[in-house]
């Protein structure tokens, strides 16, 4: 199981792609999906590589997704 | 792109939530910002640095000036004011004489604090008023338009400078010294973590200290000169960013394309206004000085 998970929420995202550039171990791409505004958020193509590190959650300028730890 | 949904494959707790939320206003998101503007990415940095210093939420009030930066003030979730263009300055000034006991964030944008409000910075910085000074650098006045700000380098397309910008601009970094400032650090909104760690910084110390953040502006000022997006902006301040703490501000002027220096650049201690106006009342009034009573604090 992967060390951490990201959450997304598609409604608030505005499809810059700032998080799936600077994910550190690349777990994110942008959907081909639509959110209702027209945006294409991201999606988690190996979630299994999320560290939960947040830095997603840093640069995302319409706070749409983070990242955090599975407490264990 | 393998045909993908908006349905997450892996599980997130239930209890878990966005650390920025509490710092905010979510009843008015989504906020204003385009897609691809780097405001909202230093809104992130600074509710991180508010977390990770455990400042005391109520003793933290933010002031705005007007631009799209200006409207942190009516976002974030703490005491604060969206004052009159240029003027975030001398109301922060005055919230701070007031009640000294407050920790007072100015957040506003490159021509707010610079072209309207510049004269106000440097008499700030001057007296060291224990103020945090955060500049949204996009190079621009976004908000109304995409005109030529003091910040904004030379050769670019503006809507007041349709054949390039002529004129020299300020190095807001080096100008904020030369004033007197006790802090002085450059970031971009790539930069988040040593972002979060100077504002976080700033927020445990006195005095005028002043955290630049160069910050993408897609519509107004990208889209003139063919810059591209916000995430080209991001991946161009990552490619031409050079950290040189305590490099010599003036040797850090901004260029349209050349490198971007970034860093703490001063780091000072110096007496704020409040101990010089103090040690001067004592000197020249000996007992009969008494401290003013302060009277409008919140409760608890
Ligand atoms: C007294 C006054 N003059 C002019 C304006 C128009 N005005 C509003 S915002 C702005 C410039 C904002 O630029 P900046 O501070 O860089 O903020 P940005 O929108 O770029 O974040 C101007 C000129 C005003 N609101 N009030
Ligand atoms: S950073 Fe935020 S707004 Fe940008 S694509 Fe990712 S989730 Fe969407
Ligand atoms: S939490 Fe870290 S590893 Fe996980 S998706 Fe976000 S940036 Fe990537
Ligand atoms: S106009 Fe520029 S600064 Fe204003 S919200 Fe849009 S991208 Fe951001
Ligand atoms: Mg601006």
């Amino acid at each position: 199981m992967a060390k951490g998970f990201v959450a997304i929420m598609a409604e608030r995202c505005k499809g810059c792609g700032f998080c799936v550039e600077f994910c550190p171990t690349r777990v994110l791409t942008l959907s081909s999906a639509f959110n209702s505004k027209g945006y294409h958020p991201p999606y988690p193509v190996a979630a299994e590589k999320c560290s939960g590190c947040d830095l997603c959650g840093m640069y995302c300028p319409d706070f749409a997704i983070f990242g955090g730890r599975h407490a264990r | 792109m393998n045909e993908t949904t908006l349905e997450i494959p892996c599980e997130i707790p239930e209890d878990a939530r966005n650390p920025v939320e509490p710092f905010l206003r979510m009843d008015r998101m989504p906020h204003i910002w385009c897609a691809g503007c780097g405001i909202g990415t230093t809104v992130n940095c600074f509710t991180r640095a508010l977390l990770d210093s455990k400042a005391n939420l109520d003793k933290v009030a933010v002031v705005s000036g007007i631009g799209c930066t200006g409207r942190v003030a009516g976002y974030a979730r703490l005491d604060s004011f969206h004052t009159t263009h240029g003027r975030a300055i001398p109301f922060a000034t005055g919230l701070k004489l007031a009640n000294p006991e407050l920790q007072v964030v100015v957040y506003s944008g490159d021509g707010d604090l610079f072209a309207i409000g510049g004269n106000h910075f440097i008499h700030a910085a001057r007296r060291n008023m224990d103020l945090k000074v955060i500049c949204v650098n996009n190079m621009i006045y976004a908000m109304t338009g995409g005109q030529t700000a003091p910040t904004t380098p030379g050769t670019a397309i503006t809507a007041t400078a349709p054949y390039g910008v002529s004129e020299p601009t300020f190095n807001l970094a080096s100008l904020a010294e030369a004033a007197g400032a006790s802090y002085v650090a450059r970031w971009t909104t790539y930069h988040v973590k040593q972002l979060a760690r100077s504002m976080e910084e700033v927020l445990k110390r006195k005095g005028f200290c002043f955290i630049e953040v160069l910050s993408p502006c897609p519509t107004l000022y990208q889209r003139r000169n063919k810059m591209g997006d916000g995430l080209d902006a991001m991946k161009d301040y990552k490619a031409k960013s050079k950290v040189r703490n305590g490099a010599p501000t003036g040797e850090c002027a901004l260029s349209m394309t050349g490198e971007i220096v970034v860093g703490k650049f001063v780091d000072r201690e110096r007496p704020d206004y409040l101990e010089l106006l103090r040690a001067q009342m004592t000197e020249t009034l000996g007992d009969r000085y008494a401290e003013p009573e302060v009277s409008c604090c919140s409760e608890g």
